[in-house]
């Protein structure tokens, strides 16, 4: 990480220390804050986050790996998830799984050659009443049909 | 009994997530009442209304602030938990979407019955839209000085579904993974940073305002004898109409499927109903008439859990759901308890065994005899969670189980509205712990 980076990160960090009463609680979010500038947890990431927040490096990864949005591996700079649970599961997540595979040429889990996007499939997203569930990035898009999967490729591709 | 609005009154007809027009509604009105009143008349009035829980458990929200160690020298804490993760629930982020101020409003109510100058909202890190509605709301609420000297806090989780349990969401809160707390103590007693905590529900919180607005005498003559008020019903699956739907405690499940939910879509046939999310064990059609409170639930053996109902037609294989359904506990299991860790990875091989047509009798056997190993042996239900739906498949559609295995195949023959579903475990690895991908039938 670079001295700029890191300065960053410290001073995200600083801004929202007040909120908690111990420095501990600072650690999801100081992840995030890293993942968001560098897109993946690095080991050289997660001593940097483990240097601004006093706290081991072994300790931050041990956190990072519990939850699902924090990524250990790289990944695309686009990320797309499609939840495969029970209600989505009901109403066909499987056939728009299938058709983003075919949309970017590669398994869910994967990432596009070019490093652009990584499709995953993840569990219950709470869209259950608004099935399936596709989230590019964050931004739930509803009622997904496969025929929709082009356009949702297309639309991360055109804004990259 | 029909569509009643009292968390979401009028978020049909304006944008509640302005102060402005919140206000122009009567927003904050029950605030200025309830900071009038002393701790112990507010807590009194809580208990008086005989709010219960919406998150899962159904506790009453005026035990659980008497619980409240006040005399305690350390800082009280109220936690509001809108982790909510539970596969068919999507009411709470309605609500921090449409009506963020009645949850920041129902927080400082909270947080003044319990004397309490620290409220920290749990929100899940997928839920990203509704953070921004919510911390918007949380700010603009700051500056028009409504918050007073009590500090509110939106802070966001990074996906794991065990920080829906309260003693997990805690430690996770403090920075830490999210793993359940041994009991007791319990969090009224030493919760967040070792000090007294009050945690609940979103839709919990939310209908404060409204106990405190309408007096809780005539609150509690509201919905439900047991269970007075409304609750948000997320209806989710097979159904023409899913989506949220408040209605008042005790109307018929029959009436939201068929009526507000416009019945099984395609006019196919109904086979099961989870009714709670889903972790709890589900009901035969022949079960829906069921006023839709947590006792009545309970007399069919099942929960009220989040609220959620999950509707299931014909074509669905049930080891299939039985096997997606596990499949989601085991990769959410913490993996602090030895059952629970073991238990679900357990049942998901011995799931995908009989789906793709190997399994046994004994097999059937073998799947309860974990359950009992599980249940009561761990230090939070979701172990509990990925056994109670199983064994109600197994009891009420013991018969396609049995034909998996007398037939050595999957009798749907790819004809399952969800076969060959991927779940997220068996990603990155390939498939997990089979041979064969689930969805090969022999």
């Amino acid at each position: 990480m670079s001295p700029a980076a890191a300065h960053d990160l410290r001073t995200k960090v600083e801004a929202i220390a007040h909120r908690y009463p111990d420095t501990r609680s600072l650690t999801l979010p100081a992840l995030r804050f890293a993942q968001e500038e560098h897109g993946w947890l690095s080991p050289d990431v997660l001593r940097e986050v483990a240097e601004v927040l006093d706290l081991t490096p072994a300790y931050c990864q041990a956190v990072a790996s519990f939850y699902d949005m924090f990524h250990l591996e790289p990944v695309g700079r686009h990320m797309v998830e499609i939840c495969t649970n029970l209600s989505c599961a009901l109403v066909g997540a499987q056939r728009v799984v299938e058709a983003f595979e075919s949309a970017l040429g590669i398994d869910a889990g994967g990432t596009t050659e070019d490093g652009e996007i990584t499709f995953r499939a993840v569990e219950c997203l709470g869209g259950c009443g608004y099935a399936p569930v596709v989230a590019v990035d964050n931004r739930y898009h509803q009622n997904v049909r496969p025929e929709d999967a082009a356009a949702i490729v297309e639309e991360i591709r055109g804004a990259a | 009994m029909g569509l009643l609005s009292a968390l979401l009154k009028d978020a049909d007809k304006r944008d509640l997530t302005k102060l402005a027009e919140y206000q122009a509604v009567g927003g904050y009105k029950a605030l200025e009442k309830a900071r009038k009143m002393t701790s112990d008349a507010l807590i009194e009035e809580m208990g008086k209304a005989n709010l219960r829980g919406r998150g899962g458990a159904g506790f009453p929200i005026g035990r659980k602030a008497s619980l409240i160690a006040r005399d305690s020298p350390k800082p009280k804490y109220v936690v509001v938990n809108a982790d909510e993760s539970e596969p068919g629930a999507f009411k709470d982020r309605q609500v921090m979407n449409q009506v963020p101020h009645r949850l920041i409003e129902g927080s400082l109510i909270a947080a003044h019955a319990i004397e309490s100058k620290d409220v920290f909202i749990y929100i899940r890190g997928e839920y990203l839209a509704e953070y921004e509605v919510l911390q918007a709301a949380v700010d603009e609420a700051q500056a028009a000085g409504i918050l007073g000297d009590v500090s509110v806090v939106v802070h966001r989780g990074a996906g794991a579904y065990i920080c829906g349990e309260e003693t997990a969401l805690l430690d996770s809160l403090e920075g830490r993974r999210g793993q359940p707390r041994p009991r007791p103590p319990f969090p009224p007693v030493q919760g967040l940073y070792n000090a007294p905590t009050q945690v609940n529900n979103v839709c919990t919180i939310a209908t404060l305002p409204i106990v405190i607005s309408m007096g809780a005498g005539k609150f509690a003559k509201t919905g439900a004898e047991s269970a007075p008020g409304t609750a948000i019903f997320s209806i989710s699956g097979n159904v023409e109409r899913p989506g949220n739907y408040e209605l008042a405690l005790g109307t018929p499940m029959r009436e939201l499927i068929y009526e507000h939910a416009g019945g099984i879509a395609g006019g196919r046939t109904l086979k099961a109903v989870i009714p709670g999310g889903s972790s709890v064990p589900a009901l035969t059609p022949d079960q829906i008439d069921v006023p839709l409170d947590y006792d009545s639930l309970a007399e069919l053996k099942t929960f009220f859990g989040a609220a959620s109902l999950i509707v299931v037609d014909d074509r669905c294989c049930m080891v299939q759901l039985a096997l997606r359904s596990t499949q989601f506990y085991m990769h959410e299991s913490c993996g602090k308890c030895t059952p629970c860790r073991e238990g679900t990875r357990w049942m998901v091989q011995i799931l995908e065994k009989i789906e793709r047509g190997d399994g046994e009798l004994s097999d059937l056997d073998l799947l309860e005899s974990i359950n009992g190993r599980i249940l009561g042996k761990v230090l939070c239900a979701l172990g509990e969670f990925a056994v109670y739906p199983v064994s109600s498949y197994i009891t009420h559609w013991r018969d396609e189980f049995v034909a998996h295995i007398q037939q050595g195949r999957c009798p749907y023959d790819g004809r399952s509205s969800i076969e060959g579903i991927l779940a997220p475990s068996e990603q990155h690895h390939g498939p997990v712990h089979v041979e064969k991908p689930l969805a090969v039938v022999a």
